[in-house]
C-alpha cells in the first residue's frame, strides 16, 4: 500500500485516505504485535520475554521433550479430530432436517439445537462437569477412550456450528436439481449421493475447519470435563500460564500458531478465501 | 420453496434427525437440566447433594456482593462491545471499499487470529503488557521523548519514567476482551456493509451531502443490523468471559464466570454455582430477547 | 458556432482500471437543452464516462467542463448535476417525501419551500399522494420515479441517467421512453442518458454518442445513425443489417459502384471519397430490399430506373423465413454465395404465403439505399 496516491482518489475509495491506513495499519498492528514478539521471543536464548539475547532452538528442544506437553497435544489433535468428524455428520443431519422438513414444534428443536451456540461455555462447562460426575463416567479407560468426555462436550458445542453454516448453503440450493436427478431415475439416496451432497462441499469444508478450530481452540469447557490424566494441549499451556511461565510456552504457542496458518493456508487453497469468509 | 411434510417421508426423516435429536437430548438437555435441578438443591455432606427446591442459592445470588459482580461484568461487556464497534467500524469499511486486490489479504489478517487460539493470544498480550513489556517500553521511550522536547524549549525535564502496571487490573480485563472479540465485530458489520448498495451513497453524495453526513444519514441506519448483530456476537461471549478476567485480571476485576468457577473448583458449593450460571443464562436470554423485540418493532415502524 | 456555449466540455478524457481503458482520449461537447444518449454495448466505457461527469470516477487524463468550469477539484456532491442511478439507490429506510427532500435539506432549503418543491416533483414524476410510502411498498416502476423525482427536485443543469429502464419490464420501458422525452420537453434540464438499448437511444435522443471499446465511434442524430452510419461496428449494433466486403469500382462525386464478389455490383448514387480500388463494405439494411417472384425480370427493370444495368439486383433461394407479425424475415443464399437479410411488411393478412422456404426469388434495392463503409 502506497501511502501516497498516484492517481486521484474517487470519492469512494475511502480505503485510500490516509487516516484509514493509519487505522488499518494501527488495528493490524494490535492484533498482530504481540503473536509476532511471542513467536520471535521464543527463539530468544533468555528466560525472560524482554530483552534479545541470541538465537536458540533450545526451547523447542525442551517442549518437545516435555512428555505431558506433547501428550496434551495429541490429546488435542485427537479429541479435535474425533469431534470435527462427529460433528460434521451430525452438523450435516440436523441441517438437512431443518431445511428439508416441516414438523411440529419446528421452532423449539431448531432453538433448541442452536442453543449451545448461544449458552456461555462456563454454563455449558458446569453441565458436563455435573452430568459426567453424576452419571460416574469412568475416568480410568485406555487411550483413546479416556478422552471420551472431554469429546463428547465438544461435539456438543461444535455440531451446532456445522448446523448453521450447512444450513446458510443449502438455502441456496434449487431444488430442481434433485428433481431433474428423480426424474432421471435417480433413487432418494442416489440423488443426495450426486446433486445434494455435492452442492454442500464447500459448507463441510468450512465446517469442518471451523470444528476443528473450535475443539481445538476450546479452554473452558475442556478445563470442567477433563481428569487428571486427561490434559489438553489448551489445558497444559494454562497451568504453564498460570504457575511458571518459560519460553517453552512459547516454543510451544508458537508451533500451534504455525499449525493455524498451514491448516488456513490449506482452507485457502480448498475453496478461495471469499468462501470461507462468506460462511463465518 | 415448500418444505416437505415429515409424514411424506417418514423413513429419511428419521435417518436424519434420530441422530443429532438424540445427541441433543443426552449431552445437552439433559446436563442443562441437571444444573437447574441443582440450582435447588443444597450441599448435604461432602460430595452428597439434595434437590430440595430450595430457593437459597438464588436468595444468595441477589446479595449486593453478586449482584455488583454482574453489574460489573455486564458494564464491562458493554464497554468492550462498544470500542470493539468503534475500532471494528472504520476496519469494516475499510475492508468493503478496498481495491479487489487488496480485499481479501484484509479480511484474511481480520480472520487469522479469529482462529488463533484463545489462550495463546491471550498470552501473547499478557507478554506484551508485563510490567518489562513492549507496551511499557514503547510509553517509556514516549516519555523520554517528550521530557527531551520540553528540555529543547528550555522546560524542566520531566521526571524519570516507572513502569505502570498494565495487567491485574480492570484496565487490562477490557483490553484483553477487546483484544480477543475484535474479529467477531467486524465480520457481521463487513458483512452488512458490503451488502450495501454502493449507489445509495453515491445517490447521497450527488444530492450534495458530505461524507459525514452521509455516513450519519445512509450508511449506518442502513448497516444497523449488522451493527446489531456484532453487538450481539462480541457482547454474549464477553459478558460470559472466564479466560481473560482469569489470567489477566486482578483480584477486584473478577467477572461472573470466575465467580461460577469458585464454586465448582475451589468453594465446592456445587448448588450455588449452578443458580449463578443460570442466572447468566437468563440473562442471555433477555438480551436475545430484546434484541428480537427491536428487530420486530423496525419492522413494524417500516 | 452555436450562439449557446456547451453545457458539458469532455476534453480528451481518458481512463483506465490499472491496465483496461475503459475511455479512451474521447472529446465531446453537450448542448444545454439536449436529451442526449450515450449507446453501446456493456463495457464500452459509456458507464465509465457518466461517472466521471458525476464525479464518482477521476478522469486519468483529460478535462470534463460543466457550465465552463473544470471540475477536476470538485467532488459530486458540489457539482451542478444529479443522477438517477441504474438500482435507483432509492434509500429504503426513508419514505417517499423524505428521499426526494434529503437534497434540498443539505442545501439548507425552508421547510415551507421545501415540502411545496417536493409536492411539485412528486406531481410531476406523477407520484402525487406517495408521499409517506415506503420504497418497499412500492413496484420498481413507481421507484424510478422517485429517484427521478429526488434529482428534478435540485433543479440541476444536468441531469444524469444510467441504464434508467434497464430493470423495467417491456411495456413499462415503452411507455417510460416516452414519459422521460416528454418530462425533458416541460422541464428543459439538458439529459444524459446510458443504455444499451438501440431502440431506447433512436426514440428519446435528440443526439446519439455511440461507444465502442471506450472510443466514441460515431456522434449524429438518431435518423443520421441510422441511415449513415459512419462504421461497421456502428451500422451493425444500431439496427439490423446486410455488411458485405467489395472493392470500390468507381468513385465520382455523384456516383459511385462496389464490386461485391459474393453479391453482385452494387451502386450508389452518390459519391464515397474513399480510395479508388480499396478495399470497402457496403452496408444494405435488410427493410430496403425488395423481393420479387424470378424469371418476370420485374427485379431487373426496377433496379434500372436508378442504376446502370447490371447493378443493384440479384438472384437467390430462401433458407430460412421467420414470421414476426409485423414483419417477415427471409434469410436467402444468394447466387454469389452471400447469405443476404430481408425482411418484408405484411401489409395484408397473407403477404407471407407469397414466399416460402427454398423458393428461388430476385431482389433490388434503390440506389440510394447501401452505404459505403470505409472501416
Amino acid at each position: 500500500m502506497a501511502l501516497f496516491n498516484r492517481t486521484p482518489r474517487a470519492p469512494l475509495e475511502y480505503t485510500r485516505t490516509l487516516w484509514m491506513r493509519l487505522w488499518i495499519t494501527s488495528v493490524l498492528m494490535f492484533l498482530y504485535a504481540p503473536l509476532l514478539v511471542l513467536m520471535i521471543f521464543s527463539f530468544n536464548d533468555s528466560r525472560r520475554n524482554v530483552v534479545w539475547r541470541g538465537f536458540t532452538t533450545k526451547y523447542y528442544e525442551k517442549a518437545l521433550n516435555n512428555d505431558t506437553l506433547v501428550e496434551a497435544l495429541i490429546n488435542s489433535l485427537t479429541i479435535a479430530a474425533l469431534a470435527t468428524v462427529a460433528s460434521l455428520v451430525l452438523g450435516a443431519m440436523a441441517a438437512i432436517m431443518l431445511w428439508r422438513f416441516r414438523f411440529r414444534f419446528k421452532g423449539v428443536v431448531d432453538g433448541t439445537i442452536s442453543l449451545p451456540i448461544i449458552v456461555p461455555e462456563i454454563c455449558l462447562g458446569v453441565a458436563m462437569l455435573i452430568f459426567f460426575a453424576r452419571i460416574n463416567w469412568p475416568n480410568d479407560l485406555i487411550y483413546p477412550f479416556n478422552l471420551g468426555a472431554i469429546t463428547i462436550a465438544h461435539i456438543t458445542f461444535c455440531f451446532p456450528f456445522v448446523t448453521m453454516v450447512v444450513r446458510s448453503r443449502l438455502a441456496s440450493f434449487n431444488k430442481e436439481e434433485e428433481e431433474a436427478a428423480k426424474d432421471l431415475g435417480a433413487s432418494n439416496w442416489q440423488a443426495f449421493r450426486d446433486v445434494l451432497l455435492p452442492h454442500m462441499r464447500p459448507a463441510l469444508v468450512a465446517g469442518a475447519l471451523l470444528a476443528f478450530t473450535l475443539s481445538l481452540d476450546d479452554f473452558v469447557i475442556t478445563f470442567f470435563t477433563s481428569g487428571p490424566d486427561t490434559i489438553t494441549f489448551p489445558v497444559k499451556v494454562y497451568s504453564m500460564v498460570r504457575f511458571s511461565v518459560t519460553p517453552e510456552v512459547n516454543a510451544a504457542s508458537t508451533l500451534l500458531i504455525i499449525l493455524t496458518v498451514v491448516l488456513t493456508a490449506i482452507a485457502l487453497r480448498l475453496q478461495g478465501a471469499k468462501n470461507i469468509s462468506v460462511s463465518h | 420453496m415448500a418444505e416437505q411434510d415429515w409424514k411424506e417421508d417418514k423413513k429419511a426423516f428419521w435417518a436424519v434427525s434420530a441422530s443429532p435429536l438424540l445427541w441433543t437430548v443426552l449431552f445437552f438437555l439433559l446436563p442443562m437440566s441437571f444444573v437447574w435441578l441443582y440450582s435447588f438443591g443444597s450441599n448435604v455432606g461432602l460430595t452428597e447433594i439434595e434437590i430440595s427446591g430450595t430457593l437459597d442459592n438464588y436468595k444468595r445470588a441477589t446479595q449486593w456482593l453478586y449482584l455488583s459482580i454482574f453489574l460489573k461484568s455486564f458494564g464491562v461487556a458493554a464497554i468492550v462491545t462498544v470500542l470493539c464497534l468503534i475500532i471494528g467500524f472504520p476496519v469494516a469499511m475499510a475492508l468493503t471499499f478496498a481495491s479487489e486486490k487488496w480485499r481479501p489479504w484484509l479480511l484474511l489478517g481480520i480472520m487469522l487470529p479469529f482462529w488463533t487460539n484463545l489462550l495463546i493470544r491471550t498470552y501473547a498480550l499478557m507478554i506484551m503488557l508485563g510490567s518489562n513489556g513492549y507496551a511499557n517500553k514503547a510509553m517509556g521511550w514516549l516519555w523520554d521523548g517528550a521530557s527531551w522536547i520540553k528540555t529543547l524549549v528550555g522546560l524542566q525535564p520531566l521526571p524519570t519514567w516507572e513502569p505502570v502496571q498494565l495487567l491485574y487490573n480492570n484496565l487490562a480485563v477490557v483490553l484483553g476482551l477487546v483484544y480477543v472479540h475484535l474479529p467477531f465485530m467486524v465480520l457481521p458489520l463487513y458483512s452488512a456493509l458490503d451488502r450495501l448498495d454502493k449507489s445509495l451513497i453515491e445517490a447521497s453524495l450527488d444530492l450534495g451531502a458530505g461524507h459525514l453526513r452521509t455516513l450519519l444519514k445512509v450508511v449506518v441506519p442502513l448497516a444497523m443490523p449488522g451493527v446489531m448483530a456484532g453487538v450481539m456476537i462480541t457482547l454474549i461471549p464477553a459478558l460470559g468471559a472466564y479466560l481473560t478476567p482469569d489470567l489477566m485480571g486482578g483480584t477486584e476485576s473478577q467477572m461472573i464466570a470466575n465467580v461460577i468457577e469458585r464454586q465448582f473448583k475451589r468453594a465446592n458449593d456445587w448448588p450455588f454455582g449452578a443458580a449463578l450460571s443460570f442466572l447468566l443464562i437468563y440473562a442471555m436470554f433477555i438480551l436475545i430477547a430484546l434484541q428480537g423485540l427491536r428487530r420486530k418493532n423496525g419492522k413494524e415502524a417500516h | 458556432m452555436s450562439d449557446k456555449s456547451p453545457i458539458i466540455e469532455i476534453r480528451n478524457v481518458s481512463k483506465r482500471f490499472g491496465k483496461v481503458t475503459a475511455v479512451d482520449d474521447v472529446s465531446l461537447d453537450i448542448e444545454p437543452g439536449e436529451f442526449f444518449v450515450l449507446l453501446g454495448p456493456s463495457g464500452c466505457g459509456k458507464t465509465t464516462l457518466l461517472r466521471m461527469i458525476a464525479g464518482f470516477e477521476l478522469p486519468t487524463e483529460g478535462q470534463i467542463l460543466i457550465d465552463g468550469q473544470d471540475m477536476a477539484h470538485v467532488p459530486p456532491n458540489r457539482r451542478p448535476v444529479n443522477m438517477v442511478f441504474q438500482s435507483y439507490a432509492v434509500f429504503p429506510h426513508m419514505s417517499v417525501a423524505d428521499n426526494v427532500a434529503y437534497g434540498l435539506k443539505i442545501a439548507g432549503v425552508g421547510r415551507g419551500e421545501r415540502e411545496e418543491r417536493v409536492r411539485e416533483a412528486l406531481e410531476l414524476v406523477k407520484l402525487g399522494g406517495f408521499e409517506a410510502r415506503m420504497p418497499d411498498q412500492m413496484s420498481g416502476g413507481q421507484r424510478q420515479r422517485v429517484a427521478l423525482a429526488r434529482s428534478l427536485v435540485m433543479r440541476p443543469k444536468v441531469l444524469l441517467l444510467d441504464e434508467p429502464l434497464s430493470a423495467l419490464d417491456a411495456k413499462l420501458r415503452a411507455q417510460m421512453q416516452f414519459e422521460l422525452a416528454d418530462l425533458q420537453d416541460q422541464v428543459g434540464i439538458t439529459f444524459v442518458t446510458v443504455t444499451h438499448d438501440q431502440d431506447e437511444a433512436l426514440s428519446m435522443a435528440n443526439r446519439i454518442g455511440v461507444m465502442h471499446k471506450g472510443d466514441l465511434a460515431q456522434l449524429a442524430t438518431p435518423a443520421d445513425l441510422y441511415e449513415y452510419p459512419a462504421n461497421r461496428f456502428v451500422a451493425d449494433f444500431v439496427g439490423s443489417v446486410n455488411i458485405f466486403e467489395g472493392t470500390l469500382s468507381v468513385d465520382e462525386p455523384d456516383r459511385a459502384a462496389v464490386d461485391c464478389p459474393g453479391v453482385g455490383k452494387i451502386f450508389l448514387n452518390h459519391g464515397v471519397t474513399g480510395p479508388h480500388g480499396a478495399d470497402v463494405w457496403v452496408a444494405l439494411r435488410p427493410e430496403k430490399i425488395y423481393l420479387h417472384v424470378p424469371g418476370q425480370g420485374k427485379a431487373v427493370t426496377a433496379a434500372a430506373q436508378d442504376a446502370p444495368d447490371g447493378h443493384n439486383f440479384a438472384r437467390g433461394q430462401i433458407t430460412g423465413m421467420s414470421y414476426l407479425g409485423d414483419i417477415t424475415l427471409y434469410d436467402i443464399k444468394l447466387d454469389g454465395g452471400e447469405t443476404i437479410r430481408v425482411s418484408r411488411p405484411n401489409l395484408s393478412r397473407h403477404d407471407q404465403d407469397d414466399f416460402t422456404w427454398d423458393d428461388r426469388v430476385s431482389m433490388h434495392w434503390r440506389a440510394d439505399s447501401p452505404v459505403v463503409l470505409l472501416s
